[in-house]
């Protein structure tokens, strides 16, 4: 730590939730002075972003000193939703959250409680830890059909090629882009990945596409709408909602057609090539032209410039592993990568491990499996729900299934939920699809815990206890996704906020103490740091560290699989059962799902399917495009931040808005088959005449919190007109949330 | 010649508003004052929706003031620093008119 002349502490560190609300990996100097922070900067020496920050990160002082932040644990007094609240200790709110849990647990089974987490921060390994101390498998993102965000692409890849993987941006190199063993790609793909939100999506930061295309790489970009790559890429394709699997499919098709296929690659570390060939003859450009949109020719010059360049390298955004049968289309794209010859090279698509096998958020079975051992992974599939239902979802990691759950919450089959532990997450205004739906069933439950630095719709509406969490500069934490080690650490106290990890831990001990046999969370991080050889004091003192070249969970030497690195017996290969990149998938195989991939409109509403409501309902509703200042329901009470994006908006295409009189600023109503919300008119040519634009998780802190107005969701949330229940087969990948049908009129 | 000023590479910047930000953390300036804002302008030949572009303008106001106090300590301004798409630059005015020659859209703001 430094000290200025004028007794300002400088602590460098990692930046990751809460406060920025991002996916982590930047290095800052978190400035502090008499016990408060008064800047965040970006660390020039920290490789991942050197020294460059997103405005949510720099925002931090307006967010960690705002005055309407949890500040103490709060106890409801009136009816849920009446937004009345008592101060409490945090021993009465531990020991209330305790008793209370221990009587649902003894009248109902520990499964009774779910254990829903949003996403970013490390919030998942807190709530595993909390969920399985307490004794219950139902860990999940509440609401969240097929849970289609990052895990249809995790799962994809864990089928697929053991692994799941991000472009190349040498991010695994501490010289960066002068290491001699990258090299930039040739052609890099965004698919449905917005730039320039940074890590918004992933572990990945859309900046290195800028940082890649200085250095020669063409661009293509698929989106429906047209965002800024979009007008600085080689090549643009405009997809209508829902259909990337026919896209990649007719991408497959033309370049195993065309003979633009790594034979040897293919022949040596490829399972079931042929068969793939002859699966992709039913999918030729012009097939996919008709489904899609796009123009057949389009369609070939995409294939030929991914499959004519090398290295190439395909980032995937979240709407493909969105799509109704998003794993299906996420395994396509990972084919794609694999018999171009772009897997695990310099530039192309390297397979992602957590750095030095630490693991504090269980990504794959092998990290639950790591932090609990296989006794406990087997047995969270017995009660867990959707695991009896759908195989992907029993074998791969251990979350609940949405759809089947809130189908158990209403019936109590198979058997009662009762309560819910809710943390860094607001379901009712963010990603809960059939919002009133989930509001019915959580109001039902006996009790409920929301944990979080703002009081949100979904705390006033169903929280019995409201417990503060501390912002990033206020905890003790690791971060370990995608590139570096970097350690978080706590340098100021806020009000009584308490960090995520120490309200779980406290709790986790007093469920289970032998499950948690540490002292304190400190101890608990060092046990868990093992196998990066640091402890939590020492890594502290340098900040981050990247594993050397050489260690199986960097990225260097290129192509692990030829020297025995990914797998477990060393062999070389991958971490699949027939130890290639399976494009016929034997585990698909034996749980009786299609090993090969295939194309079907399933979206519930589509020009295609229900022409008849497309004629009441004319226009496709996209929802979700990123904000570079609000990461989903964050933020919209920061000032600095706010004003940068203000409204809840709808872009609309300037011949649509002017059929229907409707002008930027005027007040749009916009109708489903299933509900209507409101949204503030942004004109803009950005969007196809047949498509708006809706984005998300909007709902107004400046606004009455109690019912009925609940700080404005029901007005204002899309996902009122999205249902649950139309994922894929495998159980993830999911719910329509862009492709349902709508009608728009000035309100 | 000394005077200093801002060179924006625009073919580059994206609207992530980190300069915006940085600005008013550096300088304590409340919601509604701005050292910096960004602009977003599409263009695009009517009835050609292929040609639609999309360009985003960092504009320094009256109260950009250079970052005075971290230049004079040989810091780089706060936008230039925490900018995500290394399109900023600040130096004198005759080098950032070097640098254009290389640009393919840029403009320089002199203070």
């Amino acid at each position: 730590m430094a000290k200025t002349e004028e007794g300002v502490e400088i602590h460098k560190m990692g930046a990751w939730s809460p406060g920025p609300g991002c996916h982590g990996g930047c290095g800052v100097e978190v400035y502090v002075k008499d016990g408060k922070v008064i800047k965040v900067e970006g660390d020039k020496d920290h490789p991942w972003y050197n020294g460059r920050l997103c405005p949510r990160c720099l925002a931090m002082t307006q967010y960690m000193y705002h005055e309407d932040r949890l500040k103490y644990p709060l106890k409801r007094v009136g009816e849920r939703g009446e937004g009345k609240w008592e101060r409490i200790s945090w021993d009465e709110a531990f020991d209330i959250c305790e008793t209370r849990m221990n009587e649902l647990k003894e009248k109902y089974g520990p499964e009774t409680m779910v254990f829903s987490q949003g996403t970013g921060r490390d919030v998942g390994g807190m709530l595993t830890l909390l969920a399985y101390s307490y004794g219950s498998p139902n860990w999940t993102m509440w609401g969240l059909s097929g849970h289609s965000c990052f895990t249809p692409q995790l799962a994809g890849g864990y089928v697929t090629q053991g692994e799941f993987t991000f472009p190349d941006a040498a991010q695994c190199l501490k010289e960066r882009y002068k290491d001699p063993e990258w090299t930039p790609p040739k052609v890099t793909v965004s698919w449905a990945s917005t730039l320039n939100r940074g890590c918004v999506d992933h572990y990945w930061s859309g900046f290195w596409f800028n940082d890649l295309m200085k250095q020669g790489t063409k661009l293509i970009v698929i989106d429906p709408r047209c965002t800024w790559e979009a007008t600085r890429a080689a090549l643009w394709l405009q997809p209508r909602p829902g259909t990337d699997g026919a896209l990649a499919l007719a991408f497959l098709n033309v370049i195993i057609n065309e003979d633009l296929v790594d034979k040897e690659f293919v022949d040596k570390w490829c399972y079931g090539f042929d068969k793939l060939a002859e699966r992709v003859q039913q999918y030729p450009p012009e097939w996919a032209e008709e489904i899609t949109w796009v123009p057949k020719e389009k369609i070939i010059k995409a294939a030929r410039m991914i499959g004519e360049n090398s290295p190439a390298s395909i980032e995937i955004g979240r709407p493909v592993e969105g799509n109704p049968d998003g794993t299906t289309v996420i395994m396509a794209i990972h084919q794609i990568i694999a018999i171009t010859g772009n897997l695990d090279i310099p530039g192309g698509n390297l397979i992602c491990r957590p750095a030095y096998q630490v693991t504090t958020y269980p990504y794959s079975t092998e990290e639950v499996i790591q932090l609990y051992g296989e006794d406990l992974h087997k047995k969270l599939s017995e009660k867990r729900i959707g695991a009896d239902k759908y195989p992907l979802v029993k074998s791969f990691r251990a979350w609940a299934q949405e759809d089947v759950l809130i189908e158990a919450m209403e019936t109590d089959k198979p058997y009662p939920i009762r309560g819910m532990w809710i943390q860094a997450n607001n379901p009712l205004a963010n990603q809960a699809q059939d919002t009133k739906r989930h509001y019915e069933a959580g109001k039902k439950l006996e009790f409920n815990v929301v944990v979080d630095t703002f009081m949100t719709p979904t705390a006033q509406l169903l929280a019995d206890i409201v417990l503060p969490a501390g912002a990033f500069p206020e905890k003790d934490s690791v971060y370990c996704i995608g590139g570096p080690l970097n350690v978080i650490k706590k340098v100021v106290q806020v009000e009584e906020c308490k960090s995520d990890w120490e309200i779980v831990f406290t709790l986790a001990k007093r469920f289970n103490p032998e499950r948690v046999p540490w002292k304190d969370v400190k101890e608990m991080l060092d046990d868990r740091m093992q196998p990066s050889g640091y402890t939590f004091d020492q890594l502290a003192e340098k900040g981050w560290d990247l594993a050397p070249k050489g260690h199986p969970c960097g990225s260097t030497p290129y192509r692990r699989y030829e020297s025995g690195l990914l797998r477990k017996d060393k062999k070389p290969g991958f971490r699949t059962p027939t130890g290639r990149v399976e494009l016929y998938c034997t585990s698909y195989e034996k749980w009786g799902l299609d090993p090969l991939p295939s194309y079907k409109e399933i979206t519930p509403e589509s020009p295609i399917t229900t022409p008849e409501i497309w004629k009441d309902y004319p226009l496709i509703m996209m929802t979700g495009r990123r904000s570079p200042v609000l990461f989903h329901s964050e933020h919209r009470q920061i000032p600095w931040l706010r004003e940068c994006d203000p409204d809840p908006l709808v872009e609309i295409n300037p011949d649509t808005a002017s059929e229907k009189g409707i002008v930027t600023g005027d007040w749009v109503l916009i109708e489903g088959t299933m509900g209507k919300f409101k949204r503030k008119a942004k004109v803009t040519p950005i969007i196809h005449p047949k498509m708006i634009m809706v984005p998300h998780a909007w709902w107004l802190p400046e606004t009455e919190g109690a019912s009925p107005n609940n700080y404005g969701i029901w007005d204002l949330n899309c996902n009122q007109t999205i249902p649950m229940g139309h994922q894929d087969k495998s159980g993830f990948g999911g719910g329509p949330i862009s492709g349902m049908l709508v009608r728009i009129s000035k309100a | 010649m000394t005077r200093k000023g801002l060179l924006i590479d625009y073919d580059y910047c994206s609207g992530c508003m980190s300069c915006v930000v940085a600005c008013k953390q550096e300088h304590g300036y409340p919601a509604g004052k701005w050292g910096i804002k960004v602009e977003e302008k599409v263009f695009m030949d009517p009835g050609k929706p292929d040609t639609v572009r999309i360009d985003y303008i960092p504009f320094p106001t009256e109260f950009c003031d250079l970052c005075a106090a971290r230049t004079s300590k040989g810091d780089e301004p706060s936008c230039v620093k925490h900018c995500q798409a290394w399109c900023m630059y600040y130096g004198t005015i005759q080098e950032l008119a070097l640098l254009m020659e290389d640009k393919h859209r840029s403009v320089l703001y002199s203070r």
